[in-house]
């Protein structure tokens, strides 16, 4: 038998897309679930996935988690540990289409909490402090559960199947978002497990990610310091915790974080001209060298209120960006930013290690 | 008592080579080879021979060869020649036997059951000669928290760090157990490549100074040669607390050594012997470390990084975690086939780990103590390659220490007789006449040489892994996989064996 994710390091190459409006409207998934098709061939079937931002409005001031529970068991164990912890406002089944192309469904379940001010207190922690740590303790405690999306406001959604097929089963367009982010998987190795699908997220952090980076492991070796568990293995768990280390905890600015994780070589640092940045990116390699990210990676990076594309230093992965109007559009190849607008412009691709924020307009979030 | 045995080694002439130009005779400083008037032929008194190999490199008609002599005892796996010897030596002087340079016996050498991955297909390789590919590195404490000022610009603060264009450093040799060019060439050399080199504890001669950007300078518990001016002049400060070739006790440099330079360098009586105390006396519990470090701290203005030097021994994991809590900023820790200029043979055969399990165990406990940023890590003892340098940034070290690298580079053949003050090579002596024969400029190039190929070869080998980074490395075991190596083994260094 495989091993199952989590048990190897599977690395894997992909294909990502991204849309959002600057103005905050929502659509629905219908166009980035069809932009993965150009793309078809950069997945192999063994992993697909989405996450999509304001989707939940009425719920938007509690987390809502998504969860993959093998048995019915499984759930009720898990439930009793969420009740402890959370005062659950609505617990239900999330709702999919049974499809033929995907099988092999776990139970899947919505929550949407809050955490107990009681236990707060009594463990001295800031509210995402204490998510992020029940997030942890689930996945890496507990077999038969795993939490895949745990922010407010959002949600991820990925099946081991092809991104568009994902795309049906989840009933994306009946959900309305103002930013979404789509990725289509390409496992070198073949366990199949829901959770190894992308976006990996952390609080409203989500990552879709195309590459295999070849600093994974003191990546992770370092990262595991601070509390975060790789249960997975998966060079976009790894991101993500580091991206909530450097945003989250160390409070960078997206930019920062960029330079740490892409920082420029130190010959470029050396012929810049303005000091304080000349400074800033000596300071951010000389304090965070164990978590540069080396190897070949694109990411889009998602957050409530905007997205973060990204790039290696050396660019060895393909990734471009086009605008229309107030939206963004983001992929591994243009033909998919032409399906989700065929009319986009100022199509470019960002060089390595610039990376490329969008924030919604102020009050538009 | 006459001698009981015969030569270890045996000298081959070539008669017909030999033109008795008489160079093997004014070469040896142990006096092996002498002319024989009457016959007008050379001739050779074995028993001085160390097989240092002076005469056979410089015969200029290739006449000589030493060989290792095949008169030996009765064979006898459990008495073997050189306990025979041993046994011996010492009925005969009563004394402990002293020897110098690494533990030379068969333990398991853990580099070569470690091999490093290659990227294919599913990410590419990098061509170090096409693509940038960096081996900068900064050692140091890292910072736990960034800080902003009130416009919310980040704040620069950090603590001293000894910057290096490559992981690797001269370790630790004092002035007197090697010579004023040896010295000389590692401090010229270490300031051409961006590097340091270590002053050991024999304080530092007033003529390099001016490389004090370059140089580690080393507290011992001898504090031979300490004053303010010295701590001042490096680019860190080194508390040796302990070497690899010699775990548990102090240095010894016999009195033959100790020569006016030397003598006015360390602050002793010329020709005393400098034996070193086994432990620092103010230094009994971890506590008193503390306040060893902060001591120099305050004595460099926290302008300067502490590194606490330990050796290799069982409990390195637990030492190392309290010298992380101690305010050290750097741990180097020395394995057991670390070099020495004397150390007695016991010590040096039996006594403390190989430095890749006390790497692996060392670099496991900080990170599960989560104080791994707290301090960098140096190995030494002995890194021989540049392979060997990338599997220990691998498995988890900042950089690396090389010694008997630097010496062989400098001329040293490994003879193991640096006691005796009588290096034919220049280098573990104080004699003039050998001391000249070193060319500290010449000296300098082969260092520079072989550090400028190491570099080349580390930056090969992480081409090959996809990585163009030496901080990408640090700890990147994953690259690492062990071959032939027992579960308990794989397991103590954190690796998967070949295969998995």
């Amino acid at each position: 038998m495989n091993s199952i994710e989590g048990q190897v390091r599977i690395p894997s190459g992909c294909a990502i897309a991204a849309m959002i409006s600057k103005e905050g409207k929502r659509m629905t998934g219908e166009k980035i679930v069809e932009s993965m098709k150009p793309m078809h061939d950069r997945s192999n079937g063994l992993g697909g996935g989405f996450a999509a931002y304001g989707i939940y409005p009425e719920y938007k001031d509690f987390y809502a988690l998504h969860m993959f529970f093998n048995d019915r068991a499984s759930r009720k164990d898990c439930e009793a540990f969420l009740k402890e912890r959370f005062e659950i406002v609505k617990s239900e089944i999330l709702p999919t289409r049974k499809i033929p192309a995907i099988t092999d469904e776990p139970v899947i379940w919505r929550y949407f909490v809050a955490p107990l001010k009681s236990q707060l207190n009594n463990l001295q922690l800031d509210e995402k402090e204490y998510v992020t740590r029940t997030v942890m303790k689930i996945n890496s405690e507990m077999p038969g559960s795993f939490v895949f999306s745990s922010g407010k406001n959002m949600g991820a959604f990925k099946a081991v199947g092809y991104p568009e097929d994902v795309g049906v089963l989840y009933k994306l367009d009946e959900y309305e978002g103002y930013s979404w982010t789509a990725h289509g998987r390409y496992p070198t190795n073949t366990p199949g497990w829901w959770g190894g699908a992308h976006p990996f997220t952390l609080l409203d952090y989500s990552i879709v990610h195309n590459g295999e980076i070849s600093s994974y492991d003191a990546n992770r070796r370092f990262i595991e310091m601070f509390g975060y568990k790789c249960t997975l293995q998966t060079d976009t768990e790894v991101i993500t915790y580091i991206m909530d280390y450097l945003l989250r905890v160390q409070k960078l600015s997206l930019s920062e974080a960029a330079s740490v994780i892409a920082a420029p070589f130190w010959s470029t640092i050396e012929s810049k001209t303005d000091v304080y940045d000349k400074k800033k990116h000596e300071f951010l390699r000389t304090a965070f060298p164990s978590l540069l990210i080396t190897g070949p990676f694109s990411i889009v990076f998602g957050f409530n209120g905007g997205l973060m594309a990204l790039n290696d230093r050396l660019k060895l992965r393909s990734m471009v960006v086009g605008e229309k109007d107030d939206k963004v559009f983001i992929a591994s190849e243009e033909a998919a930013i032409r399906v989700m607008e065929p009319d986009a412009v100022n199509i470019y691709a960002p060089a390595g290690g610039e990376p490329v924020i969008i924030k919604l307009k102020e009050g538009a979030f | 008592m006459a001698l009981l045995f015969y030569p270890e080694f045996e000298v081959i002439r070539n008669e017909n080579r030999c033109i008795a130009c008489r160079v093997c005779e004014r070469q040896c400083a142990n006096e092996v080879h002498s002319f024989d008037s009457q016959t007008g032929r050379m001739i050779a008194d074995e028993t001085k021979c160390v097989n240092c190999q002076r005469c056979v490199s410089l015969c200029p008609t290739r006449a000589l060869k030493i060989v290792k002599s095949n008169c030996n005892f009765k064979e006898n796996a459990n008495w073997q020649d050189d306990t025979i010897k041993e046994i011996y030596k010492q009925a005969n002087s009563g004394g402990v036997l002293l020897s110098s340079m690494g533990n030379p016996k068969p333990f398991p050498v853990y580099w070569d059951k470690i091999l490093i991955n290659a990227s294919q297909v599913t990410n590419p390789s990098i061509d170090p000669l096409r693509e940038p590919m960096e081996t900068k590195v900064f050692l140091g404490k890292k910072p736990n928290h960034i800080e902003r000022d009130k416009d919310g610009k980040l704040k620069f603060d950090l603590s001293p760090q000894l910057e290096l264009s490559m992981p690797i450093m001269f370790s630790a040799m004092s002035y007197g157990s090697i010579s004023y060019n040896a010295h000389k060439s590692l401090a010229t050399a270490a300031e051409e490549l961006g590097i340091c080199y270590n002053t050991g504890e024999g304080g530092l001669h007033e003529d390099f100074y001016v490389y004090g950007k370059n140089t580690i300078v080393q507290v011992a518990s001898g504090r031979f040669g300490v004053h303010e001016d010295y701590l001042k002049a490096g680019a860190a400060v080194e508390i040796k607390m302990g070497q690899g070739a010699k775990p548990g006790i102090g240095g010894h440099l016999p009195g033959a050594k100790i020569v006016a330079d030397v003598s006015r360098t360390r602050m002793i009586p010329e020709g005393s012997d400098a034996i070193s105390p086994a432990p620092h006396h103010d230094i009994y519990s971890i506590e008193d470390l503390r306040q060893l470090v902060y001591s120099l701290k305050e004595a460099t203005e926290y302008k300067k990084p502490i590194i606490v030097k330990v050796a290799a021994v069982h409990n390195i994991a637990a030492i190392a975690s309290g010298i992380a809590r101690s305010g050290a900023d750097i741990i180097a820790i020395d394995g057991f086939r670390g070099g020495t200029g004397a150390a007695p043979t016991r010590i040096r055969d039996n006594v403390g780990i190989p430095v890749e399990l006390a790497l692996a165990a060392v670099d496991k406990r900080l990170r599960d103590e989560g104080i791994r940023n707290n301090v960098s890590l140096v190995v030494g003892g002995s890194i021989r390659s540049a392979s060997d340098v990338v599997k220990a940034i691998a498995l988890g070290a900042d950089a690396c220490y090389i010694a008997t690298a630097a010496l062989l580079a400098l001329g040293c053949h490994l003879c193991r007789t640096c006691q005796s003050g009588k290096c034919n090579w220049g280098i573990a002596t104080q004699k003039p006449e050998l001391v000249k024969r070193l060319n500290p400029e010449i000296g300098k190039k082969h260092l520079v040489n072989l550090m400028t190929a190491w570099r080349h070869e580390i930056k090969e080998l992480m081409g090959g892994m996809g990585i163009n980074s030496i901080e990408a490395l640090k700890g990147n075991r994953l690259m690492l996989r062990g071959i032939g190596m027992t579960e308990k083994e794989l397991e103590i260094l954190g690796i998967s064996h070949a295969g998995e």
